[in-house]
């Protein structure tokens, strides 16, 4: 280590890795689940912080090149924060409310959020795995974190075996790829002049190990019953920071390890990429669940992301951020308001048709949640629209318009099942005759904020796609 | 008065706002109509202090910085001659429309009112706004309420009428919008230093000039959403039965405004914006439009439900509007844009008195009704007009627009036709047969069913609901140029530019580059191409 100046350039990691001990500790002797939530909860604030500040900081690479900071990397722990503050702020209510509000979820959540601030600011492929593996494997905890119910543990043994497979293609193409170029680190890699066999193995296995873990078609079988399985503001911390945290650190490997043979990847993302928009959007019509309709929703909206992916531009990059930004605040919006309807009839009050009539009970839940799903539908003035019209706006500029086309009538699909939610909320009778808790003022003001993001960088981008336009770290 | 634009834009949404905090539906009602009238108050100076003659940019214009960062979109907003009457006629009917839902609305009142607010915003935003981006923008947030104001407050059918509505509208605009990228980023390169701009004044640009391939495809594309929301023959089968679901203020906003969206936007934006193409296909859209007339009609003519019968008539309108504007001269789209108002004016009324009978008998069947002439004497004289307006009698507004239209097109240079204009007057003769038809058995005769003895006639808010209509109705029919003045200068420049613009397109067309279909289809010679290749080879050689 050069100077201790190094460690400013993660103190979000040092933050939350710290957090993650003191509350498994707060844990260990004082069974306070109150103590724990409020420890963690501030320390996300900080944490928040100190990646929003960094965003506006330099960019570069410390700790021998293992690490990048700045730029790409600081967006990518701003979307990880956002995500873990606010599913960690739902997931106190939540678990309170259906009765299991048990302490160890925060520690879990904050060592989560620690592979994947380490994943979000790898510059080495050997920091990227370390990222992945603390991240899913307190992922896995998570999804199983209530013991007796069936589907969580169902989830979480499912996500372990096939999380386990796909990591093992993820390693391996790091192997083959160290083989090809002899160096672990992205630069490196991108510097291979001799493109052999071992080379292109490497690369294929290393796309496969991350289309696992952002749910591309045809690796997204785990994600409906994880996602279902898994307590519902656990599936919004999925959701949202992990796959936001894959994403940013797929573009850092494409854009760093693998600049050179883009015009293959390209080729290849371009159809997984239809793949992903079609069955997702596909399946998601069928579905009467709400959270494996939310499930198959975040599938489709991986395929949305492809597109900006298969443009490859940094244009096309700074669409996919910007998109991921939206995409992370109406999805925990979204499970938010699953979770609180839950808090009335328990675990499996998800399907659609419980929602019959609710939508004027509370009336500010069911105008959230109409918030919500517009935007993921891609309505203006919402951040949704945005995001899909920056990406597609890429993409039509790099020429890929019957891609393009593709997405759009795709995402025209969707509006049915978006709109199927609303439907039940609002233009069916009450069939359940429960009365509706009203929300407390935390978790109301938390999925407030979210709308208000939401709207707010709708209406205004600007400022945002400004900083996003300028955002060094994509390409060197 | 660039802010007053604004305001009155806005108000509307400021209002909905306002309607979250109030709890007794009383107040509701009373804030939304003072909203309202507020709005329409303070449109007025808009129109008193608009300049006619002033054509080429338009008035009011607020054009901020640029909202995307690195691409120029701006908020812009303005109207001149093209959107004027429209403004008007929306901030004109808005009142109307809180009062016409006065007793018809009681669940969910404070929800009713916001949503029919932010949907005024949206459309006042959609006619004035001058950047194809914000166009799109207001466009989408006229389809939110409209899906809700359907699906919570309409009939039987709902759901299904409001999600056929907003998923057939959005798969059009949706591919618009890759259209519409392609366009920002194609004038860009040509007019704007490269960066992305959806600009109305650059996409009008004489430079900002699309090849002939290029224009087909996206003039296909903005064509087939706009088509949609007309709606034209043969995209027109949502729009029957959002009308038949929709509660009755619902059905007035999608007549009188949410439709003339689509028709403003092929003046405004399709045939301006790629002028070759406009011009190739205006045969085909007349055809469309025709079609629509005659179409419309005769279905219109066997309906058993009166308020089908008058959305079908809606079709035969439109069809009318279309017609008019691909007639390509400045009778024929003046004629379409004040058929457009007439419409808004006359259908709007038809709705509303729909609902007033709905509302005492609880059906809208032609064969449940009968001989009420004699019980309700006012309702019949405002009946009667808005009956005969929507015919198309001389002295009343829908005599002009039609009038217009049919010698616009009988002259049209681009049709090259004059069957079109005797095909479509059969339509006005139709519309008489199916109107009166059902105006007959409706009001007139003995009374059949004993429910109709008791009804009442229309009361002093209903009278205050249609009067203001009739008015215009009668002062649009007997001095037309007090509204048609608005528009001419701007429509007849319009019209030239766009002729222009085509030709030197085409003057520039090569015919080598383009392909056999496109050679034909805007009767590129091949010989000029040929001449100038021999040229060139003769100065290589």
């Amino acid at each position: 280590m050069e100077s201790a100046n190094e460690l400013l350039t993660i103190i979000p990691l040092i933050i939350i890795g710290g957090a993650g001990l003191l509350v498994m500790m707060l844990d260990a002797f004082t069974e306070n689940a109150r103590l724990s939530y409020w420890t963690t909860a501030l320390l996300s604030v900080a944490a928040l912080g100190a990646s929003v500040s960094a965003l506006f900081g330099s960019a570069g690479t410390s700790f021998y090149d293992l690490i990048t900071y700045g730029g790409t990397a600081a967006f990518g722990s701003v979307l990880v924060m956002i995500g873990t503050l606010f599913s960690v702020i739902l997931t106190r209510d939540y678990l309170e409310q259906t009765g299991r509000h048990i302490a160890e979820v925060y520690s879990m959540i904050l060592f989560a959020a620690f592979g994947m601030l380490l994943l979000v600011q790898s510059n080495n492929l050997v920091t990227l795995f370390l990222g992945i593996e603390t991240m899913s494997i307190s992922l896995y905890v998570l999804a199983g974190l209530v013991k007796d119910e069936k589907r969580g543990t169902e989830a979480a043994l499912k996500y372990f075996l096939l999380g386990a497979f796909s990591t093992g293609f993820l390693l391996y193409g790091i192997a083959l790829l160290y083989g090809a170029s002899g160096s672990t680190f992205l630069v490196e890699i991108a510097a291979v002049e001799d493109k052999g066999l071992i080379y292109w193995a490497g690369v294929a296995l290393l796309l496969v190990g991350f289309f696992f873990k952002i749910s591309i078609v045809p690796f997204h079988m785990w994600t409906p019953d994880v996602y279902q399985g898994a307590p519902t503001t656990i599936t919004a911390f999925m959701a949202t920071a992990s796959k936001a945290a894959a994403i940013v650190a797929f573009i850092l490997v494409l854009s760093r390890a693998l600049p050179e043979a883009r015009a293959e990847w390209s080729d290849v993302i371009w159809l997984f990429a239809i793949f992903t928009m079609v069955v997702g959007n596909v399946l998601a019509l069928v579905q009467d669940n709400v959270k494996r309709m939310l499930a198959y929703s975040s599938i489709a909206h991986a395929g949305y992301i492809m597109i900006g992916l298969a443009a490859g531009t940094d244009a096309a990059y700074s669409a996919v951020l910007f998109y991921l930004f939206a995409y992370t605040l109406m999805n925990i919006g979204a499970f938010g308001i699953v979770a609180y309807y839950e808090w009335h009839k328990g675990y499996d009050f998800t399907e659609v048709k419980n929602y019959s009539g609710l939508g004027f009970q509370q009336p500010l839940m069911g105008v959230l949640m109409s918030v919500f799903l517009f935007s993921m539908v891609g309505i203006p003035p919402f951040a949704g629209f945005i995001g899909k019209y920056r990406v597609f706006a890429a993409a039509v500029d790099e020429g890929l318009i019957g891609l393009v086309i593709v997405g759009v009538l795709a995402s025209a699909a969707s509006v049915y099942y978006y709109l199927r939610v609303l439907i039940h909320l609002y233009m069916k009778e009450d069939i359940t005759g429960i009365t509706l808790i009203r929300p407390g003022v935390v978790y109301s003001a938390a999925l407030i904020i979210l709308a208000a993001l939401t709207i707010y960088f709708g209406v205004n981008p600007g400022t945002l796609t400004d900083l996003l336009g300028n955002l060094k770290g994509v390409s060197y | 008065m660039e802010l007053l634009l604004n305001i009155v834009i806005y108000l509307p949404l400021f209002g909905a706002f306002l309607l979250l905090f109030i709890r007794r539906a009383e107040w509701v009602k009373w804030t939304s109509l003072f909203i309202t009238t507020a709005a329409f108050v303070l449109s007025l100076p808009l129109l008193l202090q608009f300049d006619i003659s002033a054509t080429g940019s338009a008035q009011y214009l607020t054009v901020s910085e640029p909202l995307l960062g690195d691409w120029d979109v701006k908020y812009m907003m303005g109207l001149d001659g093209l959107s004027m009457l429209l403004f008007m006629l929306t901030t004109f009917m808005a009142p109307i429309v809180v009062l016409s839902a006065w007793r018809s609305i009681d669940k969910h009142v404070a929800g009713f009112y916001s949503m029919l607010l932010i949907l005024q915003t949206g459309s006042l935003g959609v006619f004035a706004a001058l950047d194809l981006f914000m166009f799109y923008i207001f466009f989408e947030l006229t389809q939110i309420p409209m899906f809700f104001l359907i699906g919570i407050w309409g009939g039987e059918n709902r759901i299904y009428a409001t999600v056929k509505f907003f998923i057939y509208t959005l798969v059009g605009w949706l591919l618009m919008l890759v259209a519409l990228i392609y366009v920002g980023f194609a004038a860009g390169n040509m007019v704007n230093d490269g960066v992305f701009t959806t600009d109305w004044r650059l996409l009008t640009d004489p430079s900002f000039q699309l090849g002939l391939v290029e224009q087909t495809w996206l003039f296909l594309a903005f064509g087939f959403a706009f088509c949609i929301k007309v709606p034209i023959f043969p995209f027109h089968s949502w729009l029957p039965l959002a009308h038949t679901e929709a509660p009755t203020a619902g059905s007035v906003v999608l007549a009188a405004i949410a439709l003339k969206m689509g028709t403003y936007a092929i003046l405004r934006f399709l045939i301006p914006l790629f002028p070759n193409a406009a011009i190739a296909f205006a045969p085909m859209f007349a055809v469309l439009g025709v079609i629509g007339i005659i179409y419309g009609a005769l279905v219109a003519m066997v309906q058993k439900d009166v308020k089908k019968l008058v959305a079908y008539s809606s079709i035969s309108h439109l069809g009318f509007v279309v017609l008019g504007m691909f007639a390509f001269n400045t009778v024929g789209a003046q004629g379409a844009i004040i058929q457009m108002v007439n419409h808004g004016l006359s259908t709007g009324a038809l709705f509303i008195i729909i609902g007033m009978i709905y509302e005492r008998r609880h059906t809208r069947m032609i064969a449940d009704f009968g001989g009420i002439a004699q019980k309700m004497p006012v309702f019949t004289v405002m009946f009667m007009m808005a009956t005969l307006a929507s015919i198309g009698l001389p002295g009343l507004n829908g005599f002009v627009g039609e009038f217009l239209i049919l010698v616009g097109t009988f002259n049209s240079e681009v049709l090259g036709s004059y069957w079109y204009a005797v095909i479509g007057a059969v339509g006005v003769i139709l519309a008489a047969g199916y109107m009166l038809w059902m105006f007959q058995r409706v009001m007139f005769g003995p009374i059949t069913h004993k429910e109709n003895n008791d009804l009442q006639d229309i009361n002093a808010r209903e009278i205050a609901v249609l009067l203001p209509l009739m008015l215009f109705i009668v002062w649009i029919g007997i001095r037309p140029t007090d509204f048609t003045k608005y528009s001419e200068a701007e429509v007849t420049r319009m019209l030239e530019d766009v002729q222009l613009r085509a030709s030197v397109v085409v003057d520039n067309a090569s015919g080598e580059d383009l392909p056999g279909w496109a050679l034909h289809l805007y009767d590129v010679t091949p010989q000029l191409a040929a001449n100038l290749d021999n040229e060139t080879e003769e100065v290589e050689e």
